[in-house]
């Protein structure tokens, strides 16, 4: 690549590399920390999954729960549904796993099935796993004082 | 009655399977009685894409607690996606902006200086300081605004009549320009009008399914959840996803399709004379419903116009259409047979075949539905038209089930951006800046002497960063949106423009993100449920929400700060003498007074904002206005749809949103429309017409022909792979909000380069391994996934955009389609290797 946009940014992110002193609460920084915006990309993280471990507690009832092992190699197509192997109710048991919500087992109009739903089939459009890292921002969202007591 | 939370779960599951089938359990109303009253539950649309999901907001004690998806909305019906779900989080990450920051030196604005708190007033005064002086010394065309199709409807409107009215400036254009502008110029050149003939509904009305460049699965997972159930249910159904990479989509595909980038547009021409060939056609819908022409061609590539490439160009810029017989047509697209199409798109001819032979096929409903695959294309314009001259000849269009369906990806893309008009062309309602009779019409509505909009189309997009760059737009605004992440070529064009001491940046944002820190003033603006609001979604329906928390701090709603903008300036500042002398009764008015307390938008008074359930909200700019802004705003922009100059836009009245789970416009006599140009669905079309495309003159559909042209960088020797770029399903386009998200974080935490195994192993990289990334513009550094959920072909790599610490687009192209002005954000050409790690 042409060198002249580099150099060129150096100098001009100079001022910017040095954290702001007049914020005083520990300055300014985007999601990039430090990192000026012309420069290099941040180090990429080598993370690993969390161990699989028992349900991560959800935040409010809704919350679809988040994946608590990891998932690499699933597949779940038109044909084959490997979270289903553990988590349907018939393999739940067996398989030690949550089994799969009931709310799962109604359709678009409200009729109630005797399968899972195909609109909820592809699992992974809400629940999510999870791997070893920390938050880049801590969030200050406080679930409501009714699951608060009960942790 | 107390509750562990095991039990609690237990029996709202319960209760919720209870309720769907319509029965009553014995106890189970003492125990959510009590969890209802500890929190209050209101609608409000999602935050994130162009889908539009309903979402019930649960707040308690002035802070929301928890989100869940909407059963009342006919659009998910109780569903959301990951990020859906997660909206409450949104809110309170730690970084929230909460006052406005100046970038100072020595107690004063220097261009290098530390980010220092000021307060709103100070803020306000070197802002108006800075635009009064780019207008003194250059005159309108010297500031600018960059929006967003997440503005509110009614923040676009006032931002709209700020710059194109106040400071008669038409360098205002929302980020929609990067997603759908393609999409906008494919309607309005082949039916006069702007968004889908169908809506939603088509998710179950279809027999089968086509994604044109939409990877559904991930980007607009609730759709996806939809047609999922009509895949897996309805007797027949099929799937045809094409993409130039394997993604989630194919999971479900009946026939998956790869292809070599821009060949969709071989490929569609390939339908088209198949359709042809086999008489296949709808002679009688042809006949009475279509016109042929043929596109101006050879018509460059968007780039500054010193680039080769447009020097080379034959007719850069050019969009005209000449008319056409039939049988010319079916000449032109003639060359466009199997052989070629397998050839230059590198596809099976029998998986083409079969594509071809189900739009042929009379009996078929066929829903296409396409996103940034189409509209971030060189010929994003074209290829939107070719995909329409498909269903055309078969005459599949509006009715359900036969529809072409152009998706967004901003909650707002279609309410904000296209209907009110923030394009740097664009008035309210479709009508352009360019026309007399247009400008008149605005400014009667606004009140306004004649001659007060200027004439000429202000800088897109991608235009103002250049002028940024070059000095020639010095005083900027932008509001709701992290454009030194989402334009392409940062490093030469938009970092260098906001960066140049010339200019004097404003962003208004929540958090600070790259284009936040890279401004001279932020102003900290309030999100989502903090104010009232509207928003557009995909399928034409309109959707209100109350405010349900105050925001953090000094944190103000983008429309609150653009309206409180408008009273720092004197019209004799801004407007030329013999403008003022043509409405005196202005003399010595504030903008403010004439846009805002026009006696339309202040019409009405304040009042208490009250649910049907008895529940109280804020509305912290009625508060501070005095009058009941956001409705004055609707309905003034009401008058631009209903008795306007274009039919076919109206919108219901502003009350009435309050009361619905949206509608979906044009909303006549109370009634919403779901299929557009089709009688018996649209009150336009008259007994006996059958079907008449009104937005045209000649209610007839135009069948445009355009042909394969090259994209502007393919791989050579040195940069040897095709780069495209796009999101995933956890984060949402910059992943400013949803980064901040731990739990989404957790998922998904930074951009991986997704590779053919071989094309890693021949670089010295496999599945893990950081590679560099290089175009002739930038560089980044990325880990190396060769198994994930994309996976590419041999000569293409795929690297999602979300990922501030790896900003993809340092290496992209800011090459447009030259009629949009939309950037291919899917071609480039790069090299990979692998990264020596410090």
């Amino acid at each position: 690549m042409k060198t002249i946009p580099a150099t060129a940014f150096a100098i001009l992110f100079l001022s910017l590399a040095v954290p702001p002193p007049a914020l005083a609460e520990g300055g300014l920084k985007s999601l990039r920390g430090d990192r000026p915006i012309g420069e290099e990309s941040l180090q990429p993280a080598f993370t690993k999954w969390q161990h699989d471990s028992k349900p991560i507690a959800r935040q409010f009832i809704q919350q679809p729960p988040v994946i608590p092992h990891s998932i690499e190699g699933y597949t779940i197509n038109k044909k084959f549904n490997k979270c289903l192997t553990c988590h349907s109710w018939a393999n739940y048991k067996k398989a030690g796993a949550t089994k799969v919500s009931l709310t799962h087992f109604t359709n678009r109009d409200g009729v109630e099935l005797a399968n899972i739903a195909a609109r909820r089939y592809f699992c992974t459009q809400c629940h999510v796993p999870q791997l070893d890292v920390d938050p880049l921002v801590p969030n200050a969202f406080q679930p409501v004082e009714l699951l608060n007591g009960q942790r | 009655m107390k509750l562990n939370r095991r039990e609690f779960i237990k029996l709202n599951a319960a209760a919720a399977t209870a309720a769907a089938a319509g029965l009553s359990l014995p106890g189970i109303s003492t125990a959510l009685t009590q969890y209802r009253d500890t929190i209050r539950w209101d609608k409000a649309p999602c935050r994130f894409c162009g889908t539009g999901c309903g979402v019930l907001v649960g707040t308690r004690n002035g802070r929301v607690v928890a989100t869940q998806g909407d059963l009342k909305n006919p659009v998910n019906r109780g569903l959301n996606c990951v990020k859906g779900y997660f909206l409450a989080k949104i809110l309170y990450a730690q970084d929230r902006l909460t006052r406005p920051l100046l970038r100072m030196r020595d107690g004063k604005h220097h261009k290098e200086g530390h980010f220092t708190e000021i307060t709103w007033d100070q803020a306000f005064d070197i802002m108006a300081e800075k635009w009064k002086a780019a207008l003194k010394a250059k005159g309108p065309s010297a500031v600018g605004m960059f929006g967003s199709g997440q503005w509110t409807i009614w923040e676009g409107y006032a931002a709209s009549k700020l710059y194109k009215a106040g400071f008669r400036s038409n360098n205002l254009d929302p980020n929609a320009r990067h997603c759908m502008a393609s999409a906008v110029g494919g309607f309005m050149r082949a039916f006069g009008s702007d968004e889908p003939m169908g809506c939603y509904d088509d998710l179950e009305a279809a027999d089968a399914f086509v994604l044109w460049g939409a990877n559904m699965a991930e980007m607009h997972p609730i759709l996806w959840t939809r047609l999922a159930d009509t895949r897996l249910n309805k007797p027949g159904a099929e799937v045809h996803v094409l993409s130039t990479f394997w993604n989630r989509c194919f999971d479900l595909a009946d026939n998956g399709i790869v292809f070599t980038p821009h060949t969709d547009l071989v490929i569609l021409n390939y339908i088209a004379n198949h359709i042809i060939q086999k008489k296949a056609y709808n002679r009688e819908f042809i006949d009475r419903h279509t016109v042929f022409t043929s596109a101006a061609t050879d018509i460059g590539y968007g780039l500054r116009p010193e680039h080769p490439l447009e020097r080379k160009a034959a007719n850069p810029g050019n969009g005209s259409m000449t008319g056409i017989s039939f049988e010319e047509y079916a000449r032109l697209v003639e060359p466009y047979t199997l052989e070629h199409a397998a050839k230059l798109s590198g596809v099976p001819k029998e998986k083409l075949l079969r594509l071809a032979e189900l739009y042929a096929d009379p009996a078929r409903k066929i829903a296409s539905f396409w996103t940034m695959g189409f509209n971030q294309h060189t010929r994003g314009v074209w290829v939107n038209g070719l995909v329409y001259n498909v269903h055309l000849l078969m005459g599949k269009i509006s009715e359900p089930g036969n529809s072409p369906f152009s998706l967004t990806g901003q909650p707002s893309a279609c309410g904000t951006a296209r209907e009110v008009g923030t394009f740097s062309h664009r008035l309210p309602s479709e009508l352009v800046v360019t026309k007399k009779e247009h400008r008149d019409f605005a400014e009667a509505v606004w009140k306004l002497p004649e001659g007060t909009i200027p004439g000429k189309p202000g800088y897109h997009a991608v235009l103002q960063n250049r002028m940024l760059r070059d000095g020639r737009l010095n005083a900027y605004w932008v509001q709701c949106t992290n454009n030194l992440q989402a334009a392409a070529n940062i490093n030469q064009e938009a970092l260098l423009g906001y960066r140049n001491p010339d200019n004097f940046i404003v962003v208004s944002e929540v958090y600070p993100t790259v284009t936040a820190l890279a401004a001279d003033l932020i102003l900290p603006s309030a999100m989502w449920v903090e104010k009232e609001g509207a928003y557009g979604n995909a399928e034409r329906r309109t959707q209100f929400w109350r405010q349900q928390v105050k925001a953090p701090g000094e944190a103000r709603s983008d429309l609150w700060q653009t309206v409180e903008f408008s009273k720092r300036f004197k019209v004799e500042e801004v407007w030329p003498e013999e403008l003022i002398a043509k409405k005196p009764e202005y003399r010595g008015k504030t903008l403010y007074d004439i846009l805002f307390a026009n006696g339309q938008v202040d019409r009405f008074p304040a009042r208490e904002i009250v649910d049907d359930q008895g529940n109280r909200y804020d509305n912290d700019e009625m508060a501070h206005f005095g009058f009941y802004i956001q409705k004055g705003l609707f309905e003034e922009y009401r008058r631009f749809n209903v008795g306007g100059l274009k039919i076919g836009h109206e919108l219901a009245p502003f009350d009435t949103y309050h009361q619905v789970r949206g509608l979906r416009w044009p909303v006549i006599k109370g009634q919403e429309t779901l299929w557009r140009y089709r009688e018996g669905y649209d009150p336009y079309v008259g007994k006996g017409e059958g079907v008449r495309f009104y937005g045209k003159p000649d209610g007839k559909a135009r069948i445009i022909f355009a042909p394969y042209e090259p994209p502007a960088e393919s791989p050579d020797e040195e940069y040897d792979l095709w780069l495209s770029t796009g999101r995933v399903l956890e984060h949402w386009h910059s992943g400013s909000m949803t980064r901040r998200v731990p739990e989404l974080h957790r998922a998904v935490p930074e951009a991986l380069v997704y590779m053919h195994p071989e094309d890693a192993k021949a670089r010295g990289l496999r599945r893990g391994l950081v590679a560099r990334i290089q175009s002739r513009r930038g560089e980044i550094l990325a880990q190396v996934e060769t198994r994930g959920r994309n996976r590419p072909p041999r000569g293409l790599i795929f690297v999602p955009w979300f990922d501030e610490g790896r900003l993809i687009n340092k290496v992209t192209l800011d090459a447009t389609d030259p009629l949009s002005k939309e950037t291919d954000y899917k071609k480039c050409a790069v090299k990979v290797t692998k990264a020596k790690l410090v």
